[in-house]
């Protein structure tokens, strides 16, 4: 297989005061170019640490990560970040927050045409209405809704995305879900997703990564979602594969990690 | 029982504003949202009248409060007036003056009689060099001491040991430095407001969450356009209140340095009165200064509000 993102022994172990935390523990992990990940685990057992080391974020104590065979030295914009509590910028409205990335990597195209792609993205999560509004005004759901228009509008190689649709009410999750399988599918972007949620994960991803519970964590398992796409919900929640799949990462969860945690 | 006219008539507006654009997609809020747009429900008549009762009250209680503290002082200023210091000028004798000295500000007869407005705006011209001296250069030190642990490191012990110092205790540097009184009085105000300057700037830098500092690491930003677009901004609420801070003791200060250095201002104006033994214009100053003072605050919390990102 050829690796396009590559974790190899990622170490990760945090510093403070009162003494040091190992978070990560030999990660090991190699993702396709256009593949979808998902990665799943108890709170606090080291998603997004993972993720941030991927960014280039936070600096993995040992191990390396490669992208395209590179060594990944801090972050940059072809890796795009949904963060996990949105990160708008406050004083910034809607609009000028998704130009900011915009402006940056679409700094060769002509004005009107950054515009018109900033207003693209925020048609696409619903929230065109709200450009002029300051992340103080809108809700939770819609400033989470910002964040992903914001990392979709950057085109990246890989979107990360920590949570994107955990502030959501079930329906603009739906719709975002799918737009993000299309533009996916269109783009052929790879993605890393956390989530908590099973469903979600199964829908999405061709692969579930699961994790063990921190201190130390690793991989626990992968699985692997050989559901055809494009996928639609409605067909899937009839499909016994479907079913299966999402009782294995139910099982990890809830079963095999509560018993090793205990 | 506030609690419960605010709410009556905050909460619908409250709600069109969370639901606006969410309405046609989420059934579930539907009902809400339409009970939002439908024209506000009327408070039962009795409530109004609570209201407008309490309204009244509050209003009678700001107003009618203050004065009563104003009559006693005054009541008091007499009684002492009368039969402890004689002295001192009666309230009414005060009264006449004031209305002498506030009706003809800008009078002007020689170098040595000059209105109180001429003296204030002398005394403001001296505050606004000094202050803008300090924010030309306190503002970006503090951003760089903010910035880089070095700076910090550098400079962080000066400033603590300086800042406890009465910025009076410069003004024979001054002398010493510019053999002038006007630029001495002006490098007094000058001390005064950097240090709060410099303060507040580092700490509003060093404040910035490391959310934003995130962004800007994602995108790559370069520093000009991390300064422009997220220091800058992320900090401007903080250094604005250095600047109201560093103001509010500069128009305390300069009174004093002007009673040093002489020549004209309000701070010598009061001094020169009390050599003529001239108290009611002592009393008048005292008033001045606290008008002007009061307006000068109001003036930076006005920017403060208009700057600060979390109260726009
Ligand atoms: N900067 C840091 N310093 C010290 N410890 C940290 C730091 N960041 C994370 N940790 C610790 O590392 C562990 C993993 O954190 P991480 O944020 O990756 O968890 P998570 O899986 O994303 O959790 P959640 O699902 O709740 O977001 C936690 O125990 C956390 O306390
Ligand atoms: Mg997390």
């Amino acid at each position: 297989m050829t690796a396009y993102l590559d974790l190899q022994h990622i170490d990760m172990t945090f510093s403070s005061a009162k003494g040091d935390f190992n978070a990560l523990k030999d990660v090991n992990l190699t993702v396709k170019k256009g593949e979808f990940l998902a990665l799943i685990g108890h709170s606090g057992c080291g998603k997004s640490t993972v993720l941030n080391i991927v960014a280039g974020l936070l600096d993995a104590s040992g191990g390396v990560a490669l992208l395209k065979n590179r060594e990944i030295k801090g972050p940059g914009p072809n890796r795009a970040v949904v963060f996990q509590n949105h990160s708008l910028l406050p004083w910034l409205t809607v609009f000028e927050n998704v130009k900011l990335a915009v402006d940056k990597v679409m700094a060769d195209k002509p004005r009107a045409e950054r515009r018109e792609w900033v207003m693209h993205n925020l048609k696409l999560v619903h929230m065109d209405n709200a450009a002029d509004k300051r992340p103080g005004e809108i809700s939770g759901g819609m400033k989470q809704r910002v964040g992903i228009a914001r990392a979709l509008a950057m085109q990246p190689d890989v979107l990360l995305m920590d949570e994107p649709f955990g502030a959501l009410d079930a329906l603009t999750r739906a719709h975002l879900q799918d737009s993000v399988m299309e533009i996916q599918a269109k783009l052929n972007n790879t993605v890393l997703m956390i989530t908590h949620d099973v469903d979600e994960a199964v829908l999405l991803s061709d692969r579930i990564v699961m994790m063990t519970n921190g201190p130390s964590a690793g991989i626990g398992e992968i699985l692997d979602v050989d559901l055809p796409r494009p996928r639609d919900r409605l067909t899937l929640a009839q499909d016994p594969r479907y079913h299966h799949l999402r009782g294995q990462v139910l099982a990890f969860l809830y079963q095999k990690h509560l018993k090793e945690a205990a | 029982m506030n609690a419960q006219t605010l709410m009556l008539t905050a909460m619908p507006v409250g709600h069109t504003e969370s639901c606006g654009t969410e309405a046609q997609t989420i059934p579930p809020r539907e009902t809400r949202s339409v009970a939002a747009t439908r024209p506000k429900p009327r408070p039962a008549p009795l409530l109004r009248d609570r209201a407008k009762r309490e309204k009244t009250a509050l209003i009678l209680k700001t107003l009618l409060l203050p004065l009563l503290t104003f009559a006693v002082i005054v009541a008091t200023w007499s009684y002492l007036h009368t039969h402890v210091a004689p002295e001192f000028p009666a309230p009414s004798e005060t009264w006449e003056h004031a209305k002498a000295v506030l009706t003809d500000p800008f009078r002007d007869a020689g170098p040595n009689d000059k209105g109180i407005g001429w003296q204030l705006l002398h005394s403001l011209a001296r505050v606004g060099a000094g202050f803008g001296l300090a924010a030309l250069v306190g503002i970006p030190l503090g951003f760089l001491m903010g910035m880089s642990r070095n700076m910090q490191h550098a400079f962080s012990p000066l400033i603590q040991i300086l800042k406890p110092v009465s910025p009076l205790a410069w003004l024979p540097i001054g002398l010493l430095l510019f053999k002038a009184v006007d630029p001495s009085a002006i490098f007094v105000i000058f001390i005064t407001c950097i240090w709060p300057m410099i303060i507040n700037t580092a700490t509003g830098v060093k404040a910035i969450p490391q959310d934003y500092m995130n962004v800007a690491a994602v995108l790559k930003l370069d520093k000009l356009e991390l300064v422009r677009r997220v220091l800058f901004p992320a900090t401007l609420p903080y250094v604005v209140t250095g600047m109201r801070l560093s103001l509010g003791i500069a128009w305390m200060v300069i009174v004093a340095a002007e009673m040093l250095t002489g020549g004209i201002g309000i701070g010598f104006w009061l001094w020169d009165e009390w050599n003529n033994l001239n108290v009611s214009s002592i009393i008048v100053a005292i008033g001045v200064i606290g008008g002007v003072g009061i307006v000068l605050d109001l003036m930076m919390g006005f920017m403060q509000n208009r700057l600060d990102y979390n109260k726009r």
